[in-house]
């Protein structure tokens, strides 16, 4: 007998039917992870003040340069103060707000002091998002997000960042993708290094986080003029804002831009 | 031949709704020597009596601490414990790394009980044949724990468990009030060794014999035995 199966032939094509060459033209990939985010959400922008912390990111879902989804909300409340803010892929982030919410309910199972002693705080849910993070990048499998964790934690401000690296550092002004270019010079107008927080109250901040996304708004094309605003302050607990407009905009200096399109310069 | 036919595993209730191997586990920790725990609003403290097999042999060892802010005393069989210390370790290890959080102490509680249960409901297991005394501080405080091997957890102010234990147990509840309130650790220890005396039969409290463990705000969970338990004999 002839041992090779390849000379056995195959089923008659009248009893099984004809092979199905889409068998032998499948990917030649076994699998494929990540190589590009599709649909993505913009800036996240952060700062602390003295009483806590502020932070914004509008509520565009870009699938590339298409406006696609005009009501994702990209901050994420966890537990009572803490806000999670997410930029890049969009199902990615709500993959990490489906393990946010099953963490949460994990926390306050059997927890007696789940409101207050045993709650998430910030640093809690910080050192999980970046070691998992990290964790995911070293699978080449990386979640495509960059992410601020803002929150107040023993009545202290709480802001930190970690992207999809698992790369992280703090500071008292954060921001993601392109706000990192044009808010955080803005943000530091106001405060510019760790003593400034004091001097800093929620009036300034807020004006200056609703004049960064403005900016953001003017020069960022793939960005909404919907936001979402959320505050931590440590007497007012979690304020939530949500639904809020890029507000006095004066679009005279657009005329003024040359260099790109039809125009000849 | 058998004494009873319904005690041979975990998984088959006796007509009167009873799980012997579980009560027969309960007993086991009776065997074991004594060892008190108590806490004030400050602390938590262990004090232990170490038995040896012989003259010439060394002391078994009642306390193993498992994290810097947790441990726990055993009365009972020291493998199963062992086992048990091992896993809250890990779980400890888990919170640090993954959340850098310390492990609360009713979390530890609630893993214990889970693993311990898991035991009494499948067919050829058994239950473990040790009682731990768990304390630690988190962030909602001092803790003590009463952990049994049927999975039952209890939060106590004063507890004791192992041979002739009802006599400390009726030492603690007497005093209860007063060492409820003390700051000072080493004065907690003293209610603890004094707890501890009331449970001895023959034996008396040496430096080798006693075991004691102390854990609080500012103290990391810390064990004293030999020369270091002198001047609270």
């Amino acid at each position: 007998m002839n041992h090779d199966p390849f000379s056995w032939g195959r089923p008659s094509d009248e009893t099984y039917g004809t092979y199905n060459n889409t068998i032998a033209s499948a990917s030649p990939f076994p699998k494929m992870n990540t190589q590009q985010p599709i649909i993505t959400g913009t800036s996240v922008i952060s700062m602390k003040y003295n009483n806590g912390v502020i932070i914004a990111a509008d509520n565009l879902g870009a699938y590339g340069s298409l406006l696609r989804f005009n009501d994702v909300e990209r901050l994420i409340p966890v537990g009572k103060r803490t806000i999670v803010g997410v930029s890049g892929d969009v199902s990615d982030m709500q993959h990490i707000e489906q393990i946010l919410s099953d963490l949460e309910i994990e926390n306050n199972y059997d927890n007696s002091y789940a409101d207050d002693e045993e709650t998430l705080k910030p640093s809690y849910i910080f050192e999980y998002l970046s070691t998992l993070m990290y964790q995911r990048r070293s699978k080449m499998n990386p979640l495509w997000n960059a992410i601020i964790v803002a929150g107040v934690e023993d009545d202290k401000p709480f802001l930190k960042y970690v992207n999809l690296l698992g790369v992280t550092y703090s500071s008292p002004t954060l921001a993601t993708g392109f706000g990192a270019h044009l808010a955080i010079p803005l943000l530091r107008r106001v405060i510019d290094r760790e003593e400034d927080i004091e001097s800093t109250n929620l009036e300034l901040a807020e004006k200056t986080i609703l004049e960064s996304m403005k900016v953001l708004y003017y020069r960022d094309a793939h960005s909404s003029r919907k936001f979402s605003l959320a505050i931590i302050d440590k007497e007012q607990g979690l304020v939530f804002k949500k639904g809020l407009q890029v507000e006095n905009m004066s679009w005279k200096f657009a005329k003024d831009i040359k260099g790109y399109g039809t125009q000849k310069v | 031949m058998f004494r009873n036919n319904y005690d041979g595993d975990t998984v088959t209730f006796s007509p009167t709704g009873r799980l012997f191997q579980v009560e027969y586990a309960l007993e086991a920790i009776k065997q074991g020597s004594v060892t008190v725990g108590l806490r004030s609003s400050k602390h938590a403290v262990l004090v232990a009596l170490k038995r040896n097999a012989d003259e010439l042999s060394s002391y078994q060892k009642k306390i193993i601490k498992c994290d810097e802010h947790l441990g726990l005393s055993l009365a009972g069989l020291a493998p199963d414990a062992r086992v048990l210390s091992t896993y809250l370790r890990q779980q400890c290890n888990y919170s640090k790394l993954v959340f850098n959080r310390k492990l609360s102490v009713e979390k530890a509680g609630h893993l214990l009980s889970d693993k311990a249960q898991k035991n009494t409901q499948s067919y050829g297991g058994r239950p473990y044949g040790v009682g731990l005394l768990v304390v630690g501080y988190d962030n909602s405080g001092p803790h003590l724990l009463e952990f049994q091997p049927s999975g039952n957890i209890l939060e106590l102010y004063g507890s004791a468990i192992g041979a002739r234990s009802q006599g400390s147990k009726t030492y603690l509840e007497r005093v209860l009030k007063d060492f409820t309130e003390i700051e000072d650790v080493n004065e907690l220890i003293k209610v603890g060794v004094e707890a501890i005396r009331q449970s001895l039969k023959d034996e008396t409290l040496t430096v080798d014999n006693l075991s004691i463990a102390a854990v609080g705000k500012d103290l990391p969970f810390t064990v004293y035995d030999g020369e270091l338990v002198r001047p609270f004999l």
